[in-house]
């Protein structure tokens, strides 16, 4: 295939998913909790999503007079350029990836890095309190995260005995690293629920508290590219766990490759809603006490365990 | 049942000081004490162990000068009226001081730091001035306003003023007296190695629940102080009891404490009918706590709900809401209206129970226990709840009753009290319910001491409909409101009573009473004085979110900004009760 080709295929897959999501959550919470949920627009409100794309795009695109504003234009698109840029290294199926890095987790972790700058640029850009409150401790929460999100990983890598992502999918061939890696699974999901800012990990934007956090001077459009921007990093969370823990494309042959593979990102996509409908919100700091008293000594002593079981 | 002995205690105590001993319908220990006696009086009070009235349960004020029938009393424009309540006794006392309308009288500020707001309120509502407080300015009414409300002389209406207008200029100007300045509240902008930050919390915001404003300094996320900022609500509920009839205020009540509908009707109707010596019949009497019961109910589960997402949990709200609209079933069947029912009337109710009224009854009592044990592992044993409420806002019962706090908020501290068993109105004394404690005063106590009285309360409503007694639901007497209609055809004189309570209301006989019911939010109270008209003279509402609101800033000093949204939803305030 070729390469262009198969970047719009992706860029096309990932954007509509994402947006489908917005409509898949809405209707998921309104499930779990005894309403209705969008209904109105076209089949089961499936529309809504247009209608809300629609709206979106003609809303007044207030600019605060006293933002930063170069600064405050770039931040949203910072985020969804680094989330869609992780994309690039996901092995859907075999032969169907943009890149087949052989550093595939390193690109993967450095672009999530740079999505911090999305929020810390936000909130200071905004030149407001409340999404300077929100980005400081959306930093310090995505710091914090981020440096046992790689140490959960490193794991898996060892199992494989490769960053590349293909590698580490064939790897699972005889049976998924979510089971030697049970811990690391654990620890990487956590970490990705505070890297994708979700509830019960949502304090940058902290709704009852910080109205909403780093984005509450954003308007338009550009507060649609947050949005949109969440649901893609709850999209590249999902698919990145299929492809480090849950065996990626594979599985029993009735089904496609990447049927498996779609199934799998979904089901742990649901989960994430799913989080947001059961859990309450830590305190931030209590967040941060239980990401280096417990989740970073956890995924320490995982890698130490399994670099003992590697060469033994 | 006047309490004699007390009555002598007082007079042995401050037989002197007294100017004279007034009658009051409520039969609370009237005694009027000149200005310069009167915080010397009120410490003595609060400090005699024997007396010990601790909590300074309302301060208001009355313009006497329209005021007809006030014989024997001593000579004065205004009344500054203390309400005193003492837990050990199980006693009021109310002391009152002649004031003219330039006088100065010194704070008690010092004595019960609740006094604070509630002088500020005398003050913005009467223009009297309070000599050693330290922060005298208006509380309600905007800072921009002239003169002051509940005067005589002031428009209750707004056809009374000019047409309102806002230019530009005069926007501005209101912008600016809107504006935070630190200074004005003696708080510095920043220590020696940090500048804190004065964030705005409010009016607008989806923590506070209503329109309420805070002020927070901040160092971080650290909340160093907080200043709260009322009247954005206020409505002007106890200037529109001066002019509507006694009758038509009742739907003002139901929105005051606008999550407890026929709740707020109790105080103010059983208020009426202690001073025009109306006796409610059996039937009604239980109606009135059946319905009460359920609103408080209602009342919890709203707080239930939106105290989970102001924590963080987004589901269990909508869980409680569809409960709360299930109980709404049965107040719609009921009164024919859902959140205001306005359906207490003076002497009974308005109609009687519909038929079938027991099927709905039992179908709520046979389903609520179920959803509460549900939301116990969902919301309770949840640890990351715990984590963010238990510790969180701590008060002891010492302070509670400092600062003016009743209901939930005290019991929560360990202080076994309630009044519906302490001082059974309306024929509580006949039902069996507990009365549920916490421990240690805070964010989780607070909430498991209303879950609690869910239950009980589902426990009395249980016994209403098993023990409903047959009878009328509303009381003979003549200034039952609206009067019975069965013998106007036939004599003149029901006739011309009949035509008369219904066209110009009931013309109450002159005096004054007091009633408080234990509300979901605390004790909820009407003080009354009429003046033998068709109107009060003086409606005061004593709400219990405004002295909760007050204490806030107290206990939330030292914790950080997510805390400060808990103790909030812990506090259980609504903001139309605060600022009435």
């Amino acid at each position: 295939m070729h390469p262009v080709s198969v970047i719009l295929r992706v860029l096309l897959v990932v954007l509509s998913v994402a947006a489908g999501l917005i409509w898949v959550e809405r209707r998921l919470l309104g499930l779990w909790q005894l309403r209705y949920g969008p209904n109105r627009v076209g089949p089961f409100g499936i529309f809504q999503v247009l209608a809300d794309m629609i709206k979106i795009f003609f809303k007044e695109d207030w600019i605060p007079p006293f933002s930063d504003k170069p600064v405050y234009f770039m931040s949203p698109a910072i985020l969804v350029f680094t989330t869609l840029m992780s994309f690039t290294i996901i092995p859907f199926v075999p032969g169907l990836y943009v890149v087949d890095l052989n550093i595939g987790i390193l690109f993967f972790l450095a672009m999530s890095s740079l999505g911090v700058y999305s929020l810390v640029l936000g909130g200071w850009a905004s030149n407001s309190k409340y999404p300077l409150l929100g980005s400081l401790r959306g930093t310090a929460q995505m710091l914090t995260y981020e440096v046992f999100m790689g140490v959960s990983l490193m794991g898996v890598v060892m199992l494989a005995d490769s960053f590349r992502l293909t590698e580490i999918v064939e790897a699972q061939k005889g049976m998924w690293f979510i089971g030697p890696q049970i811990v690391g699974f654990v620890i990487f999901f956590i970490a990705g629920v505070a890297e994708a800012h979700r509830l019960p990990f949502d304090m940058p934007e902290g709704e009852s508290e910080l109205v909403a956090g780093y984005h509450s001077e954003y308007s338009g459009m550009k507060f649609g590219m947050f949005f949109v921007g969440e649901y893609i990093g709850i999209t590249l969370i999902s698919a990145i766990i299929t492809a480090l823990f849950l065996g990626g494309w594979l599985g029993p042959g009735f089904l496609p490759p990447i049927a498996w593979f779609l199934i799998k990102t979904f089901i742990l996509i649901v989960i994430f809603i799913l989080f947001r409908a059961t859990f309450p919100r830590p305190r931030y700091d209590q967040l941060m006490e239980y990401g280096w008293k417990i989740l970073f000594p956890l995924a320490l002593i995982n890698l130490l365990v399994t670099a003992a079981i590697v060469l033994a | 049942m006047k309490d004699q002995s007390l009555i002598n205690k007082l007079n042995i105590r401050f037989g002197e000081e007294v100017l004279h001993w007034q009658d009051t319908a409520d039969d609370i220990p009237t005694l009027w004490v000149a200005k310069d006696q009167a915080a010397a009086v009120c410490q003595d009070l609060k400090n005699d162990s024997e007396l010990a009235f601790s909590m300074l349960y309302d301060l208001t004020a009355i313009d006497e000068r329209q005021r007809q029938n006030r014989q024997g009393q001593p000579d004065s424009e205004f009344t500054l009226v203390y309400h005193l309540l003492s837990f050990q006794n199980n006693a009021d006392v109310r002391i009152k001081v002649p004031l003219n309308d330039r006088d100065e009288i010194s704070t008690v500020q010092d004595i019960w730091p609740a006094a604070n707001w509630y002088e500020r309120e005398v003050f913005d509502m009467f223009g009297l001035r309070f000599s050693g407080h330290p922060d005298l300015r208006r509380i309600l009414m905007p800072s921009s306003w002239a003169g002051h409300p509940l005067r005589k002389e002031h428009a209750a209406r707004a056809t009374e003023l000019e047409p309102f207008s806002l230019p530009d200029d005069k926007w501005e100007e209101e912008e600016e007296h809107l504006r935070y300045n630190p200074e004005q509240w003696g708080m510095k902008r920043s220590s020696e190695d940090s500048e804190f930050m004065f964030l705005n919390l409010g009016p607008q915001h989806p923590g506070t629940h209503g329109l309420l404003r805070l002020v927070l300094q901040l160092e971080g996320e650290n909340i160093l102080d907080v200043v709260p900022d009322i009247g954005f609500h206020h409505r002007g509920a106890e200037k529109m009891g001066e002019r509507q009839t006694w009758h038509t205020y009742i739907p003002y009540t139901d929105r005051v404490d606008y999550l407890s509908g026929v709740l707020n009707n109790l105080p103010y109707v059983m208020a009426v009918e202690q001073l025009a010596g109306i006796k409610v019949p059996d039937r009604a009497k239980v109606i009135r706590i059946m319905m009460s019961e359920l609103f408080r109910i209602i009342s919890h589960l709203v707080y239930y709900g939106t105290f989970a997402q102001d924590v963080g949990a987004l589901s269990p709200v909508f869980y409680m809401f569809t409960d709360r609209e299930k109980a709404f079933k049965i107040v719609e069947a009921v009164c024919g209206a859902r959140m205001h029912p306005n359906w207490f009337r003076i002497g009974g109710v308005a109609q009687d129970l519909p038929k079938g009224w027991e099927r709905l009854v039992k179908e709520f009592v046979d389903y609520l226990p179920k959803r509460l044990r549900t939301y116990d592992k969902m919301v309770m044993k949840n640890k990351i709840f715990k984590n963010r409420t238990e510790g969180i806002g701590v008060y002891t019962t010492q302070e509670a009753i400092e600062w003016g706090v009743t209901g939930p908020g005290l019991r929560a501290t360990g202080m076994e009290w309630d009044f519906r068993k302490m001082r059974p109105y309306s024929g509580y004394e006949q039902f069996d319910f507990e009365i549920p404690t916490g421990t240690n005063g805070d964010c989780y106590d607070r909430t498991m001491v209303r879950i609690e009285e869910m239950r009980q309360s589902l426990r009395i409503i249980e016994q209403c409909m098993n023990n409903m007694p047959p009878g009328d639901y509303k009381s003979d007497h003549q200034l039952a409101t609206p009067p019975k209609k069965d013998g106007t055809m036939k004599d003149i004189e029901t006739l011309i009573n009949h035509f008369l309570g219904v066209s110009w209301g009931p013309v109450i006989p002159p005096g004054e009473s007091f009633v408080g019911v234990e509300g979901a939010k605390g004790n909820n109270g009407y003080y009354l004085v009429s003046d033998g008209n068709t109107t009060s003279y003086r409606t005061r509402v004593r709400a219990p979110s405004f002295p909760h609101i007050q204490m806030v800033p107290y206990i939330s000093k030292g914790y950080t900004i997510p805390d400060l949204l808990a103790i909030l939803g812990s506090v259980d305030y609504v903001l139309a009760d605060v600022d009435r």
